[in-house]
């Protein structure tokens, strides 16, 4: 291979960026993930000033100091130049500069923890609500609850376009990403913890959302649509949503919990209320306790001697969760109420 | 016999873990075992059992360890390369109906243990072994500080490594991921023996990696030759001393965080537990305050070959010495502040995303002023092309494009959308191959007629690079586009089809990459066979620099008959410029270390308590333990551990150069 | 290669020793970045304290577990062992072999004596049902206390190993470099056991 070549080949990832129009990733559908390309874009272009007269410059050195050119220049003992060495730290340090200045504005601005304050490049997100979508990620499938709209989907998301959408997230058994590709950036899922991520989706269209960290034997398969919906049609599909005859209350949850594969699509017509939190606070077992009052308790101090017997034993269970038999054990529940952990000490 | 009996005696280990039902390991295990067979008898037959034991085995010498560990990281390369393969064909056929060859059951386990394996066992061994090799020659020593701790260290290591391949044959290995995130990697989702293999061999290795860190730290920092300062010291030792450091002080986290999910899985304790107050996002901050590091410990020592190597066949002084070091110390600062960046899915917050974000770019500041460096060291320099300079500018083409895609991903929005996905898996390939390997295997090109006394071949040298340099853009630009297409790392099955030719590209150039692989392997068997053509007689055979060029090829025990002085930066090319005369005369006795093989013997006795761990055997655990412990304390009492070359020898083995320099002359 | 006028120089130059060249021993810089390694092993454990030491899990805290008096006399056994290692490696600087052995004998007792009070409080709690599985708390409590117990029975284990070394071998310089070792492992561990005390210990039942 020719040096020239080479260079082509170099190159490769430059063009490709630049081509790459069909991409999802960058070419998304919404403002977010648009607004994320356009950063790696520029990122991109900043770095290239650097880049490519670096490789320009290794190949012709390559070639002009070539033993057999004997015409170059050569000098052994040439090894320091005060001038050159302000250059070449110099250089990267200012577009690290600009690039560090870019990267705080756009991760405070690109938070997913933020609000939208925009659903598109020039309109505003003022007067528009939400949609609040809690997802829960499960062995191995997604569950999507609408508190609002008191419905609930597994393995099937939907969204009205130009809406900001407002996710809660959690996870059942182990580390899971959330990623919408046309969408959003990723954010995980996990176990016994609640992220969150806003986006917006501007062009109504079915698009591919999965898992983006590995969660074990499913994970292939872990994946879902996401419909973008216009207004008429989102109430159309939440309407029929509701003539499922499906309910989702704790029993269905901790069935669709269990591990299984390439779900079909299902749809829950009502949802229990506060699913979602005893999700992630892991209660949704009868009997156990959930982590905001654990975490109560344990802020005013534990409770004591008296909580060691405070375990109670119950199947499925810490020990062995996806393979067979074993004992899982954890916190019983008080029958005090949530915000009386005091007396219990 | 009773079930409780069986179980009392065997521990978790029944019939069915060995996998007879497994047509691919059946067969691997064949070829192993007839390759294994093959060796053991061929070394029966030539009798070569004492001469391996007595002066390899049990060697304490720092050059024959260093050869031993990168003999250990080309065996184990092929294992790794083999998962590769493997995955590659995977994800290259499994579409749509098409399930592949291998379950998810499979090929998770392959993709963990070539993450491990790569890392761990290839990546590793080959700097650790360089180091080992040339350090001690650079500085003028005869030794490491510690030659025993050397020899038991390189043990561990290929201790850790028998661990993982065991899991080939009797059980498996862990379906987690190289980092084995918990809660997966906890008792209640890996209920069975893989992620323990996965422990047990790291932290197995990790002993031997955390003591040779310490003792080439030691070696460097007390036993360089008078003279030697710390601004005089050749690049390469500047970049082993930042690596060991970093060795060091991170070692001892993944020993710590492993014990700790250790602990987790035998003693039901709940550090990373989803119950009763554990954390899993500890284990993933932990591991990867040692895991960020760690790369930095992979390229360091490269960075310092390609200095070398640069300036050797250039025929020039290497640009900006100390710019290069104090952009290597900074490095290694630096590199404990960026780990966040692993996980900016996890939501931190922005200031706090951003800051590890800003701190990862300034990382590359030195990088660059690093390639800058080799940049003008090449201008006005006269070049000549032998194969480590063509893995020299080879990688800086490459490294500086994974260069760029690293900062890409640490802007964290755009990090939001390529996190896990296989664009980043070709940003790290694109450094770990293009800076890491390239690196390695310019320095064993480069140092390989000092260890042995003839070059390689260049013309398969000269394959190997085109095949690798070339297999890496078929084989990782496809995996950057699949990245901006939204396609996620360690899927085994996909049903979009359009995605498929860049698998199957991609694939294509993995199969290059094992031609450069073959030809790798080549190039040391044709240059074996024509070694008197291409024999060193001189000891420098490339024109070189530094010290270990002032010494024979391959070096005599004792490495230098007199330890040498040291007035310049690049102290021999100062030695040949200003005349030295090699001395002939007045030779003295030489103190050196003994051999031993406790070595061999602890480490052998580590992997029996590793096994017995991890099949629950507790009897066999106890007592190996027991053993070990007494093992050591015996070893202790060996207080004979040093003895002198007698003058004669030493007069021996200079004459012998002497005439051998007068016939070339 | 050689220029005209460097030749001169080189002869007044010399470019190798002519005696054996004897280093510096690196044993105890060695020894001290070892022990720099373990103390990292040892953060690692105190920051998931840190971090674990509040996660009850609706269990007992610290206050309710803790027993200070049993743990003020388990730290003046380490602090005194401390002491009368010191009282050896002064007899071991003297060549005195019996008084060095029996100092190095009373330190060992002394580490006896902690690791018997620290598995008697860990067997209390055990019983008590407060056992590593309770808690993320207790397991980062029992793991980090409990490594610094395994330090200190290896400790005494090599620190018997040394005894029955120096009584055959008495006090040359290579047994004087490894209770030089000891001795800084040993004072290590008390370091540590100070920030363990301080850290678990007393804020534990201060809260």
């Amino acid at each position: 291979m020719t040096p020239s070549s080479l260079k082509k080949l170099a190159l490769l990832p430059v063009l490709l960026l630049l081509s790459g129009c069909d991409w999802v990733v960058m070419n998304p559908s919404g403002d977010i993930a648009a607004q994320q390309r356009d950063l790696i874009i520029l990122s991109t272009v900043l770095m290239l000033v650097i880049i490519v007269p670096v490789i320009i410059l290794t190949l012709f050195f390559a070639w002009k100091y070539r033993q057999s050119n004997t015409a170059a220049k050569y000098d052994p003992e040439w090894h320091h130049s005060t001038k050159l060495e302000i250059v070449i730290w110099a250089a990267p340090l200012v577009i690290i500069m600009i690039l560090g200045a870019v990267t705080w504005t756009s991760t405070h601005l690109l938070d997913p923890y933020r609000p939208l304050d925009r659903i598109a490049p020039g309109r505003s997100a003022e007067g528009v609500k939400p949609l609040k979508v809690q997802v829960v990620a499960l062995d191995w499938k997604w569950m999507f609850i609408y508190p609002e709209l008191g419905i609930a989907t597994v393995n099937e998301l939907a969204a009205p376009v130009d809406t900001p959408i407002d996710f809660d997230l959690t996870a059942s058994s182990v580390m899971n990403s959330f990623y919408v590709p046309a969408l959003a950036g990723q954010i995980y899922a996990m176990p016994g913890m609640r992220t969150k991520l806003h986006a917006v989706i501007n062009k109504p269209g079915v698009y591919d959302g999965f898992s983006a960290n590995y969660s074990g034997e499913g994970f292939s398969h872990m994946r879902f649509k996401f419909h973008g919906m216009n207004r008429a049609d989102f109430d159309k599909w939440a309407a029929d949503v509701r003539k499922s005859n499906d309910r989702l209350d704790g029993t269905r949850y901790l069935v669709l919990e269990k591990p299984s594969e390439k779900v079909p699509p299902q749809r829950f017509a009502s949802v229990e209320a506060g699913l979602f939190d005893k999700a992630v606070n892991r209660c949704v077992e009868p009997g156990k306790m959930c982590q905001h009052d654990m975490m109560a308790i344990d802020k005013s101090g534990g409770l004591g001697m008296e909580g060691v017997y405070n375990v109670t034993t119950l199947e499925y269970d810490k020990r062995t969760r996806r393979g067979e038999g074993g004992i899982r054990s954890f916190i019983a529940a008080l029958c005090a109420p949530k915000s009386a952990p005091a007396e219990a000490r | 016999m009773s079930p409780d009996l069986v179980k009392t005696i065997f521990g978790r280990l029944t019939w069915d873990a060995i996998p007879l039902h497994e047509p691919i390991l059946i067969g691997t295990f064949g070829v192993v075992a007839l390759g294994g067979i093959t060796v053991l008898a061929a070394l029966t037959y030539f009798k070569v059992w004492g001469y391996l034991w007595r002066e390899w085995l049990t060697s304490v010498d720092h050059k024959k360890i260093g050869v031993m560990y990168i003999i250990l990281a080309i065996i184990m390369l092929l294992r790794g390369f083999a998962d590769a393969l493997m995955m590659r064909a995977q994800q290259a056929i499994a579409f749509g109906d098409a399930a592949g060859y291998l379950p998810p059951h499979h090929y998770d386990q392959v993709f963990t243990a070539h993450g491990v394996i790569m890392i761990f066992f290839v990546a590793m061994p080959l700097i650790t072994g360089l180091m080992n090799l040339v350090v001690p020659l650079q500085i003028g020593a005869r030794d490491v500080a510690f030659p025993f701790l050397n020899n038991f260290s390189f043990w561990m290591t290929v201790g850790g490594a028998i661990t993982v391949m065991l899991s080939l044959f009797v059980g498996e290995f862990a379906r987690t991921g190289w980092l084995a995130y918990p809660p997966l990697s906890g008792l209640a989702y890996s209920p069975d023996v893989g992620v323990d293999y996965y422990i047990w061999s790291l932290q197995i290795a990790g002993v031997g990696t955390t003591l040779s860190g310490i003792n080439l730290i030691v070696t460097i920092v007390k036993m360089r030759a008078p003279g030697m300062s710390l601004m005089k010291m050749p690049v390469f030792t500047w970049t082993s001393l930042c690596s060991n450091v970093l060795i060091v002080a991170s070692f001892p986290i993944l020993t710590a965080v492993l014990a700790l999910l250790s602990s987790d899985r035998y003693l039901g304790t709940n550090f990373f537990t989803n119950d009763f107050g554990g954390n899993p996002m500890m284990y993933v901050n932990l591991i990867w305050i040692w895991g960020h590091p760690e790369v930095y410990i992979l390229v360091l020592p490269a960075f310092g070959v390609f200095s070398e190597v640069v300036s050797t066949f250039s025929s020039k002084r290497l640009f900006g010495y100390s710019s290069m070091v104090y952009a290597t110390v900074v490095i290694t600062i630096l590199s404990y502040l960026v780990w966040l960046h692993h996980f900016f899915t996890m939501g931190s917050g922005a200031s706090v995303n951003s800051f590890f974000g800003i701190t990862t770019m300034i990382i590359s500041i030195p990088t660059g002023a690093k390639i800058f460096n080799w940049l003008f060291t090449m201008y006005r320099g006269r070049i000549r092309f032998e194969v480590p300079m063509l893995w020299t500018v080879g990688f800086m083409v490459t490294f500086v494009i994974g260069g760029m895609t690293g900062v890409l991903l640490a802007v964290p929005p755009a990090d939001f959308v390529l996190h896990n996905s296989l664009f980043l898996i070709a940003h790290f390939h694109n450094v770990i191959i293009g800076g890491v390997v390239f690196g390695m295997f310019a320095g064993i090109v480069y140092w390989f007629p000092k260890a042995f006394g003839f070059k390689l071949d260049p013309f398969w040298g000269k394959l190997s690079f085109w095949f690798w340099q070339i297999g890496f853009f078929f084989a990782f630009m496809p995996l950057y586009v699949l990245g901006l297409m939204g396609v996620t790392r360690r899927v085994s099955h996909f049903e979009d089809h359009s995605l498929q030719i860049w698998f199957v590209i991609s694939a294509f150039g993995a199969v290059l990459i094992l031609f450069g692989i073959i030809s790798f392997v080549m190039q040391m068997v044709v240059g074996f066979m024509k070694r008197e053509q291409y024999a060193d007689k001189t000891g420098d055979p490339w024109g070189g620099r530094t010290l270990e060029w002032s010494t024979s090829s391959p070096p005599p025990a004792y490495n230098f008959a007199f330890t040498p002085v040291i007035h310049e930066i690049d102290a021999w090319h100062d030695m040949k410029q200003r005349g030295y005369q090699r001395p002939t005369t007045g030779f003295i006795p030489i103190h050196m270390p003994k051999n031993t093989g406790a070595g061999v013997v602890l480490a052998g006795i580590s992997v029996v308590v590793g096994f017995a761990m991890i099949w629950q055997i507790w009897w066999l655990a106890v007592i190996s333990f027991v053993a070990l412990v007494a093992s050591a304390i015996i070893h202790t009492f060996n207080f004979k551990r040093d003895y002198y070359i007698p003058a004669e020898e030493v007069v021996r083995i200079e004459d012998a150069r002497t005439e051998a320099l007068r016939s070339l002359a | 290669m050689a220029h005209a006028q460097t030749l001169t120089e080189a002869d007044e130059i010399r470019f190798h020793t002519t005696e054996e060249h004897h280093p510096e021993n690196g044993t105890l810089l060695g020894f001290w970045i070892y022990l720099m390694s373990d103390c990292l092993i040892f953060a690692v454990l105190f920051a998931c304290y840190a971090v674990l030491g509040r996660n009850y899990a609706a269990g007992p805290s610290g206050a309710d577990l803790f027993d200070l008096p049993i743990v003020a006399v388990n730290t003046a056994l380490l602090l005194f062992s401390s002491i009368t290692y010191g009282f050896a490696m002064i007899s071991a600087q003297a060549k005195k072999v019996k008084p060095t052995l029996a100092w190095l004998a009373v330190t060992g007792l002394l580490g006896l004596g902690f690791l018997s009070l620290e598995l008697y409080e860990f067997n209390h709690l055990i019983h008590e049902g407060a056992g590593p599985q309770r808690s993320a708390f207790l397991s980062s409590f029992f793991v980090l206390v409990g490594t610094h117990g395994l330090h200190v029975t290896f400790g005494t284990i090599w620190l018997v190993t040394l005894m029955v070394q120096v009584a055959k071998r008495g006090l040359g310089v290579e047994m004087k470099r490894r209770l030089m070792c000891l001795s800084m492992f040993w004072h290590f561990l008390d370091v540590i056991w100070i920030g363990v005390f301080s850290f678990v210990y007393l804020l534990g039942v201060l809260k």
